[in-house]
């Protein structure tokens, strides 16, 4: 029945400022396509050298380009693996604090204050750890060394200056928390207020309601925005390379002088003075650092979209 | 019978019995604080310590305000207020914990940015010949200006044209991509981006230690035009299907449409969004380090040779400091603190668009 209907679509005039214009616009859209494609195009055929480099290649104590990019990749996942742990409960407390009890004609001020801390540029953060935060936490590290040296987490020697992979993860906490707590916020703000009134009317209290109603309700939203603050930890450059007191190895201890470097410092570091193959190798870290944020930021995409089709709120 | 019932037992209100008054919170803060505030003066006076001990007053006067306020709810309203108190403290606390970083962060800024930043030379000189203290930043100003302005040019024409067709056109495989590259490519690191230029360019020119700012804008490029793509395209979802239809229906066409009806309406959030993501940009450190390179003269010319950008700025002065180091750590604080500013001012005016001349939607 509907088929009749169908054939006879009217087709709009198509002008020739109609066709330019439309072409223009998909153009521009492969154009990112295209951007996307060659930023991994040319990062691998540069790094092409590097797969195959001598091992005499390498800065420091190594056979081939895998064993050099392992403690850096360890070194990269490991401080952000700290920096969310401290980042997702806190964006979540704030983003809950923005949506749920600060007074409502506060809260968009309040999270403009939060935005504010997105907009600050790395350098600065980095300056900051290294003139303010480290030189503050030092002590407190000294006693964590001597209280609780026997876990093998805090081992000591505590490093004097404070320039540790701690510190090094508080920066990158303090990075990554607005963008974790905007998207936090947003999703706990869909929460569809009939559930919060249902079960306020039944008598819970609020922090009741948060976890009957929005909590379950933004369940995959707060994994998706950890997995987006994970993938800017993973990507950070400038606060890790000014930060922290780096050592070719991978090392666990969160306290002492020796820490495994990530892969962005690492680049950060060493490129302006880099030449022959050293470039290559370089580039081919950071074909390896591209990889996993780009996995995980696929990762969290999925998430995202996936809720975005079944819940009821947009 | 009723005056001796009244004589025994008081007469209670159900509508508050079993509740703490309403500004209980606010004294069990103010009493833990002084009892811990207490505890430490009495630490002080004996010589233990050689001042007042401000920060563990603060630290452990709240933990004590948790425990308080918590037994005291525990014990007067049950169980499920008391955790519902104590949640309530938390996620407050939660916000006052994420905004000292911020608050401290601007402050020593300020505090050690503004010596150099108020030197007459910040602004009209660079850092060539200089030795020690004096010169400015003027070559790093400039180099940012020309870079993110390049970037912008660059960025916005392809973000624009890309969100209407998100918006506008796109339907299907294509336009799903798009979106889901485009949210992707949000998440690509800073230093990816530079090394992607660089790589990029030393290919071309098959010059292995190219540096120069136009390398930079592309870098930074790619870092935005997700970021205006984004923004752009919720603004243009935002624009009532009702304009478009009326103007299809007295026989614009559809193009004319898009120019002269959807994007006069949207303007001032693009706007808004664009200047917001070039407060994103400008901060960027790692891509121009790694392909603008750094130097110590004015450059004019994008095309040719080393660009200084204020963020490198603020990095090779503090990485690499001559014998009088205090100079150079000025100086990278001043570039930090100019930075923020440039930023802060962004973001304010942005703010200042959206509000000012957004189009009153709805009621």
């Amino acid at each position: 029945m509907t088929t009749a209907v169908d054939r006879i679509a009217i087709k709009a005039k198509e002008r020739p400022g109609d066709r330019i214009f439309s072409t223009a616009t998909v153009v521009a859209g492969s154009l990112i396509l295209a951007m996307l494609a060659a930023v991994a195009l040319f990062l691998f055929v540069q790094s092409i050298p590097a797969f195959v480099a001598p091992a005499d290649a390498f800065k420091g104590d190594f056979s081939n380009f895998w064993s050099y990019v392992a403690p850096l990749a360890f070194g990269t996942v490991w401080s952000a693996f700290l920096a969310l742990l401290m980042a997702v409960p806190v964006a979540i407390a704030v983003a809950l604090f923005i949506s749920h009890y600060a007074p409502r004609k506060l809260a968009q001020g309040l999270g403009y204050l939060i935005d504010l801390l997105a907009a600050v540029p790395s350098v600065v953060f980095g300056l900051w750890g290294i003139g303010v935060l480290a030189p503050m936490v030092q002590p407190f590290y000294a006693n964590l060394v001597d209280w609780f040296g026997w876990f093998p987490l805090f081992a000591g020697p505590v490093s004097g200056t404070g320039r540790t992979i701690l510190t090094v993860a508080i920066v990158l906490a303090v990075m990554v928390l607005p963008i974790i707590t905007a998207i936090c916020r947003e999703i706990f703000l869909q929460t569809p207020v009939l559930y919060e009134e249902a079960s306020l009317a039944l008598g819970a209290t609020r922090w009741e309601m948060i976890t009957m109603a929005v909590l379950p309700f933004g369940r995959a939203g707060i994994i998706s925005a950890a997995m987006l603050g994970l993938g800017r930890a993973l990507g950070e450059t400038m606060a890790v390379a000014m930060v922290l007191s780096p050592n070719p190895e991978v090392i666990f201890q969160l306290l002492t002088s020796q820490n495994s470097n990530t892969i962005a410092a690492n680049i950060a570091l060493n490129f302006p003075e880099a030449h022959g193959v050293g470039v290559n190798i370089l580039l081919a870290t950071g074909l390896v650092l591209f990889v996993i944020t780009l996995i995980v930021n696929m990762i969290a995409r999925v998430i995202i979209n996936r809720r975005k089709a079944f819940s009821g709120a947009n | 019978m009723s005056i001796t019932m009244t004589a025994s037992s008081p007469v209670t209100n159900s509508l508050t019995a079993g509740k703490l008054p309403k500004n209980a919170p606010m004294m069990v803060l103010a009493a833990s604080w002084l009892v811990v505030g207490a505890i430490f003066a009495v630490i002080f006076l004996s010589g233990a310590t050689e001042s007042f001990n401000w920060a563990g007053t603060l630290f452990f006067g709240t933990v004590l305000y948790c425990i308080a306020l918590f037994l005291f709810s525990y014990f007067v309203e049950g169980t499920r207020r008391a955790k519902d108190r104590l949640v309530t403290a938390l996620v407050t606390i939660a916000f006052v914990v994420a905004l000292i970083p911020l608050i401290s962060l601007v402050g020593t800024t300020i505090v050690n940015g503004l010596p150099a930043f108020m030197t007459p030379t910040f602004f009209t000189e660079s850092q060539r010949n200089v030795v020690g203290a004096g010169g400015g930043a003027l070559h790093a100003i400039v180099g940012t200006l020309f870079v993110t302005g390049l970037a912008t040019l660059i960025s916005v024409p392809i973000g624009l044209l890309t969100a209407i067709y998100l918006t506008e056109y796109g339907r299907g495989r294509l336009a799903r991509g798009i979106t889901f590259f485009v949210d992707v490519m949000t998440g690509i690191p800073s230093i990816v981006a530079g090394l992607f230029a660089y790589a990029l360019f030393s290919l071309l020119f098959n010059d292995p230690g190219i540096r120069f700012g136009f390398g930079g804008s592309v870098a930074l490029s790619v870092l935005m035009i997700p970021v205006v793509v984004r923004s752009s395209e919720e603004m243009l979802k935002l624009v009532p299907n009702e304009l478009r239809e009326a103007a299809y229906a007295l026989g614009v066409p559809k193009w004319l449409t898009i120019v002269k009806v959807v994007l006069p309406t949207s303007l001032a959030g693009i706007v808004t969004g664009i200047m917001i993501s070039i407060s994103r940009v400008i901060g960027e450190t790692a891509p121009l380090l790694i392909v603008a390179g750094f130097t110590a003269s004015m450059n004019y010319d994008l095309f040719n040779e080393r660009m200084m950008t204020l963020p490198v700025f603020v990095y090779n002065q503090y990485a690499s400091q001559g014998a009088d180091s205090q100079a150079y750590i000025d100086r990278a604080w001043a570039g930090a603190l100019t930075l923020i500013v440039i930023v802060m001012l962004l973001n304010l005016v942005a703010r200042l668009v959206a509000r000012t001349f957004s189009p009153k939607l709805g009621r």
